[in-house]
């Protein structure tokens, strides 16, 4: 693989959008085409060298090409959206919209990733090791679906609404959630190894939602269907014995949705 | 400032003069076709060389939602619409967004880039008329106008049930003059005061709650009064029942009642000279004839009714119908028939916004989603186009897609295609669900429209059902000089192979012109051309007026607001043009 290695040169004021900085657009490029591609910041057009320093020249295929960003880049949007292969990792935290639309290929985020990450993503791996918002994996404002293939995975807490609309893939946090995780969901899986606080799976009517520990208030639409033991999805493993619940019944008379919760944290269901 | 400019050699399609493909030169001066223009006038105009291309009259779109509340409701409730359909500002031009629901600059921009000049939004309440008018304010590019919604109107239904049809006529005459609208439209009649209270009438002869009238009665009294009045325009209708398996019988009937009417125009306009008597010759213009066409009894044994009511408008004189294609992908459906939208809105579990507009009418919308792959959505597609294929005469026929409901005008231009090229037809075939092929005829129609019959549909005929003949829709001397040019050559056109790039060609025409502007070059805005919105200013007896009013006045106390501020004032609009009606009273 052939890095190209962009390095943060400035303080940004208005944050600016880079759906360029990813290995499609990268690859065959030298580095002076790298620091002329066109980032926006509000009406303006710039090229990408007003904000980055680059390192390197872009592989001969996205496969071959390989992004690292040294340092945050916290007001800097869209990183890798629509990427279908190769590798991004940021060596920081990263601002809206990473990943979004991802088709193939990986980025990795060393820091924490603001909200949006992931957005109707399609298909590759978005791994961020810190935290994140928001949206995480969700559908756009008003849309029908969210997250389709793929998978994110969060090594922090992730906040509300994770894998809104989700049709496929997988989103495993490994931290905490807030509200409303899984919001008419009708495929695919999430994976909460922490808390939520209310409203998981509601109007979900496909999917699978695991959420493995205390769920402040419980979504009133699931019903319960028994217990199991130490869940396998393939190569994601939940250990240990679950509540599990079918829903969402406000919504769908047979709906097929499936919420599991950890037995231990949630006694009083 | 109008320019004077020359379109030379082209292959000119003017339905309304008949001519039919000839290479002419079109003149333009101070905004109007002009016969030829001296030496002198020469040498300072614009000359467009449109040798090997095709030249139309603007386009007309005479249905439309672009304007009002339920548009902006539709815009306010779909964000991602927005999300993946934005254009960039330049120089001369807004930025905007969204697909079937678009920001109101980026409407007028679209429209020109396709060659249209004038579009009529075809649902204004009257409560709503001063909002609509201000959206019309900020639609670049197009001369327009509005359809002042009546059909379910307290003040319409009590007159006509009390059979006071001066009164009735005093009434719309007033509310024309009143909102600076244009035509009447009547929506759902009867059913949509109904559903005010959760109901719906199922038949034409099924008398609504509290006012006892029922929808073959408001239509009688509508077409009447239309035709008392000589409105440019015949009543705006559309059926009973809409969306509904089977509701195809009740549209035929509905068809029925004003057969015996007598069209009547009375305007006081200069005529462009036509070779084709351009006056209103329909009393009913039947909307979206698709939705009004659903047969079967379920959606289980849905199928297309178009073929029963096609036959009915060829072998009658008084019907024109615009056809409700469905081009396929996303719609907005956006409609004064509340109850159809909650009905939509319960099938599809889609966002719901419903809307009653005091004392008269209501609205509703709901996102759709129009798919290949499902059964009824396919048969749509095939009911779109036999609604234009089936009905001989395209004098009868106009080309739109109730724009967003059955999808957002941009997909004109494969609509068109589809009408000019049964290799495309049978392409879509391949793709759509059988039932496509299997509950309709257009399997077995091997039409192909020529380009002179796609004038007529999307230019002579909206024209001249709209009354609008005098300046649009064609190419006559005195004419408006607006001017359509496609990079299309007849002598060469293949619809067999090249079907895709015509609908290319379609969608960026090479030339849009409007008023001897050039106001669009290949899919690019090159100015933003003066425009004009049309109302009918409509005279009656002032007695029968004074009387109308009294009544209008006490029943206001019912309204939220002041009688004093429910007029659209003139200055509402943009370059307000009355089109003096009735003048002789």
């Amino acid at each position: 693989m052939t890095e190209v290695v962009l390095t943060p040169n400035t303080e940004i004021d208005i944050k600016i959008e880079a759906d360029v900085i990813k290995p499609d657009e990268f690859a065959g490029k030298s580095k002076e085409e790298i620091e002329q591609l066109i980032v926006w910041q509000g009406p303006d057009q710039l090229p990408l060298k007003n904000f980055f320093d680059v390192k390197g020249q872009g592989g001969s295929s996205a496969e071959e090409t390989s992004i690292i960003i040294k340092g945050d880049v916290l007001r800097v949007k869209m990183i890798g959206a629509e990427m279908t292969a190769g590798k991004i990792t940021i060596q920081g935290s990263t601002g809206l919209k990473v990943g979004a639309e991802m088709k193939g290929g990986e980025i990795v985020v060393e820091g924490n990733a603001d909200s949006w990450a992931g957005t109707e993503m399609k298909g590759g791996l978005l791994h961020i090791k810190g935290n994140t918002v928001d949206h995480l994996g969700c559908a756009y404002r008003g849309s029908w679906k969210g997250m389709s293939g793929g998978r994110i995975v969060v090594d922090g807490s992730a906040q509300n609404q994770i894998g809104g609309g989700l049709t496929g893939g997988e989103i495993i946090v490994n931290g905490n959630a807030e509200y409303f995780c899984g919001i008419r969901q009708s495929g695919g899986l999430i994976v909460i190894r922490g808390n939520a606080i209310r409203a998981i799976g509601a109007e979900m009517n496909g999917g699978t939602i695991v959420v493995e520990g205390h769920i402040t208030n419980f979504t009133p639409g699931m019903q319960y269907e028994g217990e199991q033991y130490d869940l396998c999805f393939e190569d994601i493993e939940c250990g240990g014995v679950f509540k599990k619940f079918t829903g969402d019944f406000a919504i769908s008379k047979k709906p097929k949705g499936t919420l599991y919760v950890g037995k231990d944290a949630n006694l009083e269901l | 400032m109008a320019a004077t400019i020359a379109i030379k050699n082209g292959h000119v399609f003017d339905p309304l003069n008949e001519i039919n493909g000839d290479v002419m030169d079109i003149y333009i001066k101070d905004g109007k076709v002009v016969p030829e223009l001296s030496d002198a006038e020469m040498k300072d105009a614009k000359v467009v060389d449109a040798t090997g291309k095709t030249v139309m009259p603007g386009g007309v779109d005479s249905h439309t939602h672009i304007a009002g509340a339920k548009v902006n409701s539709g815009r306010l409730m779909r964000p991602e619409d927005s999300y993946k359909w934005n254009r960039p500002k330049t120089s001369i031009t807004h930025g905007g967004t969204g697909e079937t629901v678009p920001s109101v600059y980026l409407e007028g921009y679209e429209y020109a880039q396709m060659g249209y000049t004038t579009a009529f939004e075809a649902a204004v309440p009257p409560l709503e008329a001063r909002h609509t008018h201000e959206e019309m304010h900020s639609i670049p590019m197009l001369d327009m106008g509005g359809y002042l919604v009546l059909g379910n109107n307290w003040f319409m239904m009590r007159y006509l049930k009390e059979g006071d049809i001066d009164k009735a006529a005093a009434y719309v005459a007033w509310m024309m003059r009143t909102h600076k609208t244009y035509g009447i439209k009547c929506v759902n009649p009867a059913g949509v005061e109904n559903w005010g209270w959760g109901k719906n009438v199922e038949s034409l002869d099924e008398t609504n709650i509290h006012f006892e009238i029922t929808p073959r009665e408001i239509i009688e009294g509508l077409t009447e009064v239309n035709e008392m009045l000589g409105v440019p325009m015949p009543v705006h209708l559309h059926a009973n029942n809409l969306g509904h398996p089977g509701c195809y019988e009740t549209t035929k009937e509905s068809l029925t009642i004003p057969s015996k009417v007598k069209p009547n125009q009375d305007m006081g306009v200069e005529w462009a000279e036509t070779k084709i008597d351009p006056t209103k010759d329909k009393s009913i213009y039947l909307t979206h004839l698709q939705f009004n066409a659903f047969g079967g009894t379920s959606w289980r044994d849905f199928e297309s009714g178009v073929k029963d009511i096609t036959d009915y408008v060829n072998s009658q004189d008084h019907v024109v119908i615009d056809s409700g294609s469905v081009p396929f992908g996303e719609a907005t459906c956006m409609t004064g028939d509340g109850p159809s939208i909650h009905d939509i809105a319960v099938l599809t579990g889609g966002k719901w916004s419903n809307c009653d507009v005091e004392l008269e009418c209501g609205s509703g919308v709901c996102p759709f989603t129009y798919l290949k792959s499902n059964p009824v959505h396919s048969v749509q597609w095939a009911m779109g186009l036999e609604s234009l294929l089936l009905i001989d005469d395209p004098w009868k026929t106009i080309m739109t897609t109730d724009n967003p409901n059955g999808g957002p005008f941009t997909k004109y231009p494969n609509v068109m295609t589809w009408l000019m090229s049964e290799a495309y037809r049978n392409e879509t075939f391949s793709e759509v669900h059988k039932w496509a092929n299997d509950r309709s005829t257009l399997g077995g129609v091997s039409r192909e429209l020529s380009l002179y019959d796609i004038a007529t549909i999307t230019r002579a005929t909206p024209a001249k059902t709209n009354g609008m003949a005098h300046r649009k829709g064609s190419l006559a001397v005195g004419a408006d000089g607006d001017v359509t040019i496609y990079d299309i050559d007849p002598t060469k056109l293949d619809v067999t192979a090249n079907y895709d790039d015509l609908i290319t060609k379609f969608r960026y025409a090479d030339y849009t012109i409007k008023g001897g502007e050039i106001a669009a070059h290949n899919g690019e805005i090159m100015s933003i051309p003066e425009r004009r919105t049309y109302y009918s200013d409509i005279k009656v007896d002032a007695n029968e007026e004074k009387k109308m009013l009294d009544d209008v006045k006490d029943w206001f106390r019912y309204y939220t607001l002041g009688f004093e501020n429910y007029p659209t004032p003139e200055k509402y609009l943009v370059n307000p043009t009355p089109i003096n009606v009735n003048m002789e009273k």
